[in-house]
């Protein structure tokens, strides 16, 4: 394989490098890549909220450009380096499946800054950032194990990894406390954002007896089938989904990306940048969580927000023993409680859950 | 009065004319659409059409051109020998999946071995999944009359279920911390498809795209299963009379097609992809078909016709970036040039006759 690695070197890349350096004074650039469109009305509704925060705070001194429905992988990498070359000294890829993408372009493009959402992958200019949205699942969970009556909640994953089942195993574990008999029924839509795929998952869901509906993707299409279904309730995912206020949507789970870019855009302008992981939780303001509406019933209001309490004072913590994984060997001790390793390759069920995670 | 009158044989003058004043009507109405988006529509369609070519970035972005068409252009060559034919494969991005399944597994078997003989192996594989599973609705239609072009649209779905499956079980990476995804070949030397010259993009992939051209250009015109290719479709009847074995025809036509996709999986997810990801395809074997169509079935005009998209879709995301044009704005702009051309085709047809008085 001598042919391949003779050619691959520095000089094409040092031309890629000046090219961006070019133009460097004025504003600051700062590029956002988005899995959907910024109309999705959550996961990138929420990161370009936050992109018009950064553009508010620091006006005349940020100049931000921004892609949205990048799909993951080749053509990530291409966007990337197209913003790198246009000058962009900070870019934030907002999906998972940019992770590679944005190793590869970040080791070409030394003096630029990444920030990847939701992965693992660290170097010298790429840090990483995610919410405890698991937090979030705990209260849902609460809220739906007292709210069903068909004991049957119904729950529209995205994909298989580990971000989407700790959010199945914490609202499992957190509705099985408010309701012993209550059973999940997880449906795989394979999507972060398809508004058709996820309404026919809420309509099968909603005719097999399931009422009250979470979702870990990002369209309201869910909400809209519940309405029209009628006495099923729904909590809205990655924004607040309010115009679906008092019900279907109950609750939200809110992610609140604007003070942590705005902190990382001024790191990057007094130099003070490094590469580092963030996961922030209720009690960083990441998760928010949305108005509790009065379709829920006043006690078990009550009792969410009391749960929410004490997650953000660091009293309580989803993931604390006993639990057992969901072919019955011993995960957490009494009082335990998960690390954040586990937690961030969960790929098992906890106890009670029915199903398998799919291949 | 305007009349239609209908040739009677196609215009050949117009079946060249016809894609290049579809481009210019989509300028014009892509312009008239920016427009009112509230962007200069001149600038807009000079950072599609011109700055991807000739514009300040363009040493990178004309290897990206390459990048993007290759696969495009691999696929339609192999389309249009079927859709000559009258042998429709719509699935040209279910053997594409499966292209890159099996040549990337077999890469993915020998690691972390190192061996000249590793890469070339893949790309056996490669053209044989894709081969393989165009096979099915070829076999089904000669031998149970089934109706290929359903047959082959719905195995893409089989395609990516079986994609699904082998990002998150089989193929996953083991030492990816859960996550889903193969291990990346790009850094796996013997299992690589990297670029030739290193800054421009230049793969394996993009050679084999143009011998594509040239061979199926040369068997159009100077070889017996050509001629017989271009019979079946102009008279099929006639193609009976003159020896031409239909059930062989159909099955040489989805072999050649599905493995030329699956070639084109292959390179890309050895190369610009780098790695089995849950959605791994982009619709490259969809777009194909527009690819193969605006390209007259022609291997010339299909290379032309490649390069083209490419462009739109590398300027399109400049638009975006730069000028925060939405992303639904450019794909209206690509749907508006596969519309044109389907409008403007009335031409090669008819004649447009101007006439006084009633009709």
């Amino acid at each position: 394989m001598q042919r391949r690695t003779l050619l691959g070197t520095a000089a094409a890349l040092t031309m890629l490098a000046t090219g961006a350096l070019a133009q460097s004074d004025g504003p600051l650039k700062v590029g956002f890549v988005y899995v959907g469109p910024v109309g999705d009305g959550g996961w990138t509704y929420e990161h370009d909220q936050a992109r018009q925060a950064v553009e508010a705070e620091f006006g005349d001194k940020v100049e931000t450009m921004y892609q949205e429905s990048v799909p993951e992988g080749a053509d990530a990498e291409r966007v990337l380096t197209q913003m790198a070359l246009s000058g962009a000294k900070l870019i934030f890829t907002t999906s998972f499946g940019y992770m590679d993408p944005t190793v590869n372009v970040a080791a070409k493009f030394p003096d630029v800054k990444f920030e990847h959402a939701t992965g693992y992958k660290r170097a010298d200019n790429i840090g990483t950032y995610s919410a405890r949205f698991y937090e979030g699942r705990a209260i849902q969970g609460h809220i739906a194990g007292k709210l069903t009556k068909t004991n049957k909640v119904g729950y529209i994953g995205s994909f298989p990894i580990p971000e989407v089942i700790r959010g199945i195993n914490s609202a499992y574990i957190h509705a099985k406390k408010a309701n012993p008999d209550v059973t999940f029924n997880v449906v795989w839509a394979y999507t972060w954002f398809d508004p058709a795929k996820e309404a026919d998952a809420a309509t099968a869901l909603i005719e097999q007896g399931n009422d009250v509906i979470l979702q870990h993707t990002d369209s309201t299409a869910p909400q809209a089938a519940a309405e029209k279904a009628g006495n099923v309730y729904t909590f809205g995912q990655a924004s607040d989904m309010a115009e679906y206020k008092p019900a279907p949507r109950v609750s939200s789970i809110i992610d609140n990306w604007a003070p942590y870019y705005i902190e990382r855009v001024a790191a990057v302008m007094d130099g003070t940048w490094e590469s580092d992981d963030t996961w922030g939780g209720i009690d960083s303001g990441m998760v928010g969580i949305g108005e509790i509406t009065d379709a829920v019933p006043a006690d078990v209001k009550a009792e969410a927000l009391a749960l929410k309490d004490r997650i953000a004072s660091g009293e309580y913590h989803p993931f604390t023993g006993p639990l057992k994984k969901q072919d019955g060997s011993d995960w957490l001790a009494e009082g335990e409680t998960a690390d954040d390793g586990t937690l961030l390759g969960m790929d098992f069920y906890v106890e009670g859950l029915t199903g398998e995670i799919p291949n | 009065m305007i009349r239609l009158e209908k040739r009677p044989e196609p215009s050949r003058a117009w079946t060249w004319a016809t894609p290049p004043l579809a481009v210019v009507l989509t300028m014009i109405a892509g312009g008239v659409l920016f427009a009112f988006l509230g962007k200069d529509p001149v600038i807009a369609i000079k950072t599609i059409f011109w700055d991807p070519i000739l514009g300040e970035f363009a040493f990178y972005y004309r290897g990206q051109l390459l990048v993007k068409a290759a696969p495009l252009v691999m696929i339609a060559v192999g389309l249009a020998l079927g859709f000559r034919a009258g042998v429709w494969n719509i699935g040209a991005e279910g053997q594409y999946i499966i292209g890159a399944l099996c040549g990337g597994a077999v890469g993915l078997a020998f690691y972390p071995a190192e061996g000249w003989y590793i890469f070339p192996l893949m790309v056996i594989a490669g053209a044989l999944g894709g081969w393989a599973w165009a096979m099915i609705p070829g076999l089904l239609r000669t031998k149970f009359h089934t109706n290929e072009i359903l047959v082959s649209l719905l195995l893409v779905y089989v395609a990516e279920q079986l994609l699904a499956a082998s990002a998150l079980r089989w193929l996953k990476n083991p030492e990816g911390q859960g996550f889903p995804g193969s291990r990346n070949l790009a850094q796996y030397p013997a299992g690589s498809n990297p670029e030739l010259i290193a800054g421009t993009g230049m793969h394996l992939g993009i050679v084999a795209a143009f011998i594509a051209v040239i061979f199926a250009y040369v068997l159009l015109n100077r070889h017996m299963t050509g001629f017989h290719i271009r019979l079946a479709g102009q008279a099929p009847r006639a193609a009976r009379f003159s020896g031409v074995n239909p059930a062989r025809l159909v099955l040489f036509c989805f072999g050649v097609s599905g493995a030329l996709a699956g070639l084109a999986g292959l390179f890309e997810v050895a190369g610009p992809a780098g790695q089995i990801s849950i959605d791994f395809n982009t619709g490259y074997g969809f777009t194909a078909i527009i690819v193969a169509f605006l390209g007259r079935l022609h291997p010339v005009g299909i290379l032309l016709a490649g390069l083209l998209m490419a462009l739109t879709y590398i300027g399109g995301e400049a638009a975006q970036s730069t000028m925060g044009l939405p992303a639904a704005a450019i794909q209206a702009f690509q749907g508006m040039l596969l519309f044109f051309l389907l409008a403007v085709d009335v031409l090669t047809n008819y004649r447009v006759r101007l006439s006084r008085g009633q009709a």
